[in-house]
C-alpha cells in the first residue's frame, strides 16, 4: 500500500564552500526531520565524504538519506547525481577526482569541511570543488548511468549554472531521469513556463546550503516505501509510482 | 592604462568601488566559464562577462583582476555587488554585447595592434 513521502533530493553540507558551517550532518538531520521530511539526497559539490555521516547520524530517525553529488560538467552544468548505495557513489567520486583541476582558496571560496555525525571536524576538502570537471555533459550523463545512479539536471530554470542558462536549450538526446526547477519556481509554475519539457520528470529541492533552506522546497512522490528503487520508478512514472506535481 | 580611462573611453557604468577606478589596467580576458577564466587569466586584467552571479567576485577577487566588465547592460545581482564592495573590486556595466566591448577594448589598450 502506498503513500505520498516529501522528498528533497538536493541539499548540501558544510562539505560545499558556499554552504555554512551549521550544515553538518548531525544538524541536517535534525532539520530535515523537523519540516517534515521522509527522504533526502545529500550532493556536495564534486563531492561525497559527508554522505556516510549524514547516513550515521540519520540511523534510528525514520529518515531515509539517499547517496549524492552535485558534479559541474566542463560546461559548467550542474547535475545532481543520486545512487542506491556508497559503492556507486565512491565511483563516481573517483572519476570525479581525477578529472578536477586546482586547490581551494578558503578565503576566496570557502570552508570545505568533513563533519562526522557527532559533530566533530574529520578535516578539510583540498580540491577545488567549485571548479568544473574535465567531464562533459554526456559524459557524465553516461557514466552516472552506467553506475547505476540517476541524473537530476539540477535548477534549469536558473541563469547560472543551470542547463538553460549555460546551454541554451535541454540537450534532447541526452536521457536526463528527471529536470529540477529551483525552489523559487516550483513545479507547477515550471510546468507553465516550459511547456516543452513535458516529456521529463519534474522535481523541485531546496538545494539548500544553509539550514533555514532546508524546508523551502520538496518532491511529493507516491511510493510504495521511500526508497531509491521507489524513487526510480516514480520519476520514470513507472508501475503505479509518480511525482504529484 | 588607467581604468578610470577605460571606463570613460567606454562608457561604462561603474556600479560599486569608485574609489578603485584609480588603477593600473595590465590586459583583459574575455570569459563566460569560470573554470576558463581560472585557468587563463591574469592579475591587473579587466574581465569582461555576460555571467551577474556572486561566484564571479569570487574569481576576481582570487586572480587579482582589475575590475570585472559586465555586457549587454545585464544587470548584477545585488548579493555580486555586496560581495563586490567588500573585495574592493569595481564592477562596470558595458550597454554593448561582448563583442564590441573586447573590440573596443583591445583597440584601446593595444592600438598598435592589428
Amino acid at each position: 500500500m502506498g503513500r505520498v513521502y516529501r522528498c528533497n533530493l538536493h541539499m548540501h553540507t558544510c562539505l560545499s564552500p558556499c554552504a555554512e558551517l551549521d550544515m553538518y550532518p548531525s544538524s541536517i538531520v535534525k532539520e530535515s526531520v523537523v519540516q517534515g521530511l521522509d527522504v533526502i539526497a545529500i550532493c556536495d559539490h564534486n563531492s561525497s565524504e559527508n554522505v556516510q555521516y549524514v547516513i550515521k547520524a540519520a540511523s534510528g530517525t525514520g529518515l531515509v538519506v539517499i547517496p549524492g553529488m552535485e558534479l559541474c560538467t566542463r560546461e559548467e552544468v550542474h547535475l545532481v547525481a543520486i545512487f542506491e548505495n556508497l559503492e556507486g557513489l565512491a565511483s563516481l567520486q573517483e572519476a570525479v577526482y581525477d578529472q578536477l583541476d586546482g586547490t581551494n582558496d578558503e578565503d576566496a571560496f570557502g570552508i570545505q569541511a568533513v563533519v562526522n555525525e557527532a559533530g566533530e571536524v574529520e578535516g578539510f576538502n583540498e580540491h577545488l570543488l567549485i571548479g568544473a570537471t574535465g567531464i562533459s555533459l554526456n559524459r557524465a550523463v553516461d557514466l552516472v548511468h552506467s553506475l547505476g545512479g540517476l541524473v537530476i539536471a539540477s535548477h534549469i530554470d536558473r541563469t547560472a549554472f543551470g542547463l538553460i542558462g549555460q546551454l541554451g536549450f535541454v540537450p534532447p538526446d541526452v536521457p536526463f531521469d528527471a529536470l529540477e526547477v529551483s525552489a523559487g519556481l516550483g513545479i507547477s509554475q515550471a510546468r507553465q513556463r516550459y511547456p516543452e519539457l513535458r516529456g521529463y520528470a519534474f522535481v523541485t529541492s531546496s538545494d539548500a546550503h544553509f539550514v533555514g533552506d532546508i524546508g523551502r522546497a520538496s518532491t511529493r512522490m507516491y511510493l510504495e516505501s521511500p526508497s531509491f528503487a521507489e524513487i526510480r520508478l516514480a520519476l520514470g512514472r513507472l508501475s503505479g509510482r509518480y511525482v504529484l506535481e | 592604462m588607467m581604468l578610470e580611462t577605460v571606463s570613460e573611453r567606454l562608457s561604462l557604468k561603474c556600479k560599486c568601488c569608485w574609489e578603485n577606478l584609480k588603477r593600473e589596467v595590465t590586459g583583459g580576458y574575455a570569459g563566460d566559464l569560470l573554470s576558463d577564466v581560472m585557468a587563463n587569466s591574469s592579475a591587473g586584467n579587466i574581465w569582461v562577462t555576460r555571467q551577474v552571479h556572486q561566484n564571479i567576485v569570487a574569481v576576481a577577487a582570487l586572480k587579482e583582476h582589475a575590475a570585472i566588465v559586465i555586457v549587454q547592460g545585464a544587470t548584477p545581482e545585488k548579493e555580486t555587488l555586496d560581495k563586490a564592495t567588500k573585495e574592493g573590486i569595481p564592477i562596470l556595466v558595458a550597454d554593448m554585447g561582448e563583442f564590441e566591448v573586447v573590440g573596443r577594448l583591445h583597440r584601446l589598450l593595444y592600438p598598435d595592434q592589428g
